[in-house]
């Protein structure tokens, strides 16, 4: 979908992407990881032309993004940033009719493509749809926001720190719901963060960026059980690894399918994480688990959390 | 002191006690030069000259606004502070009037009444106490303004009506009617002459200026050098080389630029409202958030699409603030023009001073007050309007 060869960028003589070579496929929810300064901000605003490349090629479908106009080309990109950026005098309608209506398209597709979006991102349209951006709470802003984005149906969606603003609790559902609409439209995402978790949960593929080069790129499985060298291991956290890595598997994996136990059960679909958490607070080694219909489907024992299979 | 609730109406009540007790409120001359002598509130309403009717339109809403001073501050009383001070406003024009109306039949048709000290402070404390309740009713700021308009449409109906025909100010306005029309539309002439190439100018350079950061200190360093050159200074200055450019270019003085009249009036005017216009578009557009920008270019809208959909609607607030400053200032500096020929309702305040007739002064005051206030309304509400609704 976007190939970078060779692409470097920089700013009053001070490299920030240093000759970079990535490939996003098609459907992919890509999560580019990086502290700040690393470069990441800088490589999506090269994407979409926001910031333009020194050297190297960047193709966009497999034509150079410079092949045609910045504005053409960003229409076919949705984009949503930390701010949310949403246009204070527009109202909800018109803000996520932005791009549709810079594509020209007719007035009542485009009433029925808001509705479809502020349905599929959980705003009732009805109530919300003539309301304006400080009308509405933080976490609807960035719902809008990524609506917005979304409008266009977007070939790919390019989010800068989308989340960064929100208290935790919003974030969280947000986060499901972008993970939710990767898996239901399965448009290509290429998301921004410096948040490890975020980059973990959401990511079929994590590109760890330090001093404008790639350092590891890899699904989160890959990054935390076969890390690189010592920079990637100390930035997703040398201490707490085997964490995070229970916090990517779901109990399923582990599943002793038909076995018995007593107590309350575990969904089959939580992760092992919240199982171990279950497991230490009860002080128990045994749990039985449920599917999300509450049909037994077996039991899962503590001893297969060590179990660790990348 | 608990019992007095509404403390901005108790204050404003005693204050118009002290201005109808201790001034007069009318002045009677035998003619419009000489000094007159004062006729108190109190004298006034006791000799009625049998049309009492008058005395009470004003007492009756003034004991009203007494009794609000320590009624509980509901919307009715509000409302009801607001009718009292109107018709208080209306009753004592209709006092001032009725009696000016009696004194001329009495006296010969050269002797003038004139409004007293006391009735301009007692006019404004009701006024005052109008705006107040009104502010205090009305959420929405367009409807605080309205209000604070209707408040003066009795007065407007009276003046219209010929009621304060024998006032000395209506009566200066009757000698000098077509003097005070061309007055009106000199002044509205160089007003409008002054504003049009100040924005031509002020806005490209406020627009230059948000673009270029280069640009921006010496710009504003000689705006403002402009603005601290006193008005009467500036005239002068621009006296003698358009007086020069007059005489060596002879197609230019018969434009009718010359070094005293409109021409360097206009110029100057131009000039001082350069400042407001360039800064406040200056402002206007540095205060649109670069995030809304950037998303805007993201989204994929043309340099040209950023401007007109996103900066322009969101700097318009901040840039209509400007106009009004730049509009009332103009209006204000525009009287002083007169002093180099420009002619406009300073040439009735010039006038006026120099032959010590203070009724001919006010009526070359009161209607550039007028504009000026107006003027701001009337941009106030069209910025107030362009906001989103809140509370929808």
């Amino acid at each position: 979908m976007i190939e970078l060869q060779h692409v470097s960028k920089a700013f009053n003589g001070l490299t920030v992407i240093d000759d970079l070579i990535l490939h996003i496929a098609r459907g992919e929810f890509t999560v580019i990881l990086g502290s700040s300064g690393s470069g990441k901000s800088t490589l999506l605003k090269m994407m979409n032309r926001l910031l333009e490349h020194d050297s190297g090629r960047i193709l966009f479908a497999g034509d150079e993004i410079r092949s045609c106009r910045p504005e053409a080309l960003r229409r076919r990109m949705g984009y949503a940033i930390q701010s949310v950026g949403l246009f204070p005098h527009w109202s909800v309608e018109k803000n996520i009719a932005t791009v549709p209506t810079l594509l020209k398209w007719p007035s009542d597709r485009i009433h029925d493509r808001v509705t479809e979006l502020m349905t599929l991102l959980q705003l009732d349209a009805k109530l919300y749809r003539k309301r304006y951006p400080h009308q509405l709470s933080g976490g609807q802003q960035q719902r809008v926001g990524v609506a917005r984005a979304l409008a266009g149906k977007p070939e790919v969606l390019l989010m800068d720190e989308p989340f960064g603003a929100l208290d935790p609790v919003t974030r969280a559902a947000l986060q499901l719901e972008i993970a939710r609409i990767h898996k239901a439209l399965g448009t290509t995402i290429v998301l921004v963060t410096h948040d490890i978790d975020e980059a973990l949960s959401l990511a079929t593929r994590i590109v760890l960026l330090d001093q404008g080069r790639i350092v590891q790129s890899g699904t989160p499985l890959q990054m935390l059980s076969a890390p690189a060298n010592d920079f990637v291991t100390d930035f997703f956290g040398r201490g707490d690894v085997g964490i995070k890595l229970l916090g990517l598997q779901s109990v399923a994996t582990r599943l002793r399918a038909g076995e018995r136990a007593a107590g309350e059960p575990v969904l089959a679909s939580s992760s092992l994480h919240d199982a171990l958490s279950i497991f230490l607070s009860r002080r128990v080694d045994r749990l039985p688990v449920v599917d999300g219909d509450g049909h037994a489907l077996g039991a899962i024992d503590f001893a297969d959390l060590l179990d660790l299979r990348p | 002191m608990a019992w007095v609730k509404n403390r901005v109406l108790a204050v404003l009540v005693l204050a118009g006690l002290a201005a109808a007790l201790g001034l007069s409120f009318l002045t009677q001359a035998p003619n419009r030069l000489a000094a007159g002598s004062g006729i108190s509130l109190v004298q006034l309403v006791s000799d009625t000259g049998g049309q009492p009717i008058d005395a009470w339109l004003a007492l009756l809403p003034a004991l009203l606004l007494v009794g609000a001073i320590f009624m509980h501050p509901a919307r009715s009383t509000q409302i009801l502070v607001c009718l009292a001070a109107t018709l208080l406003l209306t009753g004592l024009a209709g006092m001032a009037a009725s009696h000016a109306t009696r004194l001329a039949g009495q006296s010969g048709a050269i002797a003038r009444t004139s409004l007293g000290g006391g009735f301009w402070l007692l006019a404004a404390f009701s006024w005052l106490a109008a705006t107040d309740a009104m502010q205090r009713l009305a959420q929405k700021p367009i409807w605080r303004l309205l209000g604070v308009g209707v408040v003066i449409v009795p007065l407007g109906l009276l003046l219209g009506g010929g009621a304060f025909k024998d006032l000395s100010l209506l009566k200066e306005y009757a000698n000098r009617q077509d003097v005070f029309n061309a007055a009106l539309w000199q002044h509205v002439q160089i007003v409008l002459a002054s504003l049009l190439p100040a924005l031509l100018i002020g806005v490209p350079l406020g627009l230059a200026s948000s673009r270029s950061r280069a640009l921006r200190p010496p710009l504003f360093a000689v705006l403002n050098v402009i603005q601290t050159v006193p008005s009467i200074a500036l005239f002068a200055l621009l006296m003698a080389p358009l007086a020069l450019l007059a005489a060596s270019v002879p197609v230019l003085a018969q434009l009718g630029i010359k070094g005293i009249g409109l021409a360097p009036a206009v110029i100057a005017l131009t000039l001082y409202a350069l400042l407001p216009l360039a800064r406040s578009t200056a402002a206007g557009l540095s205060q649109v958030p670069q995030p809304v920008i950037e998303a805007a270019q993201g989204m994929g809208l043309t340099a040209r699409q950023v401007f007109w959909r996103v900066e322009l609607p969101l700097a318009l607030p901040v840039f209509l603030a400007g106009l009004r400053v730049a509009t009332v200032q103009t209006i204000g500096m525009a009287v002083v023009a007169a002093l180099i020929g420009a002619g406009g309702f300073g040439a009735i305040v010039f006038q006026g001073l120099l032959s010590g007739a203070l009724d001919l002064v006010l009526l070359g005051v009161l209607p550039v007050v007028a504009m000026a206030v107006a003027v701001d309304a009337l941009l106030k509400a069209l910025a107030l309007a362009l906001e989103p609704n809140v509370n929808d």
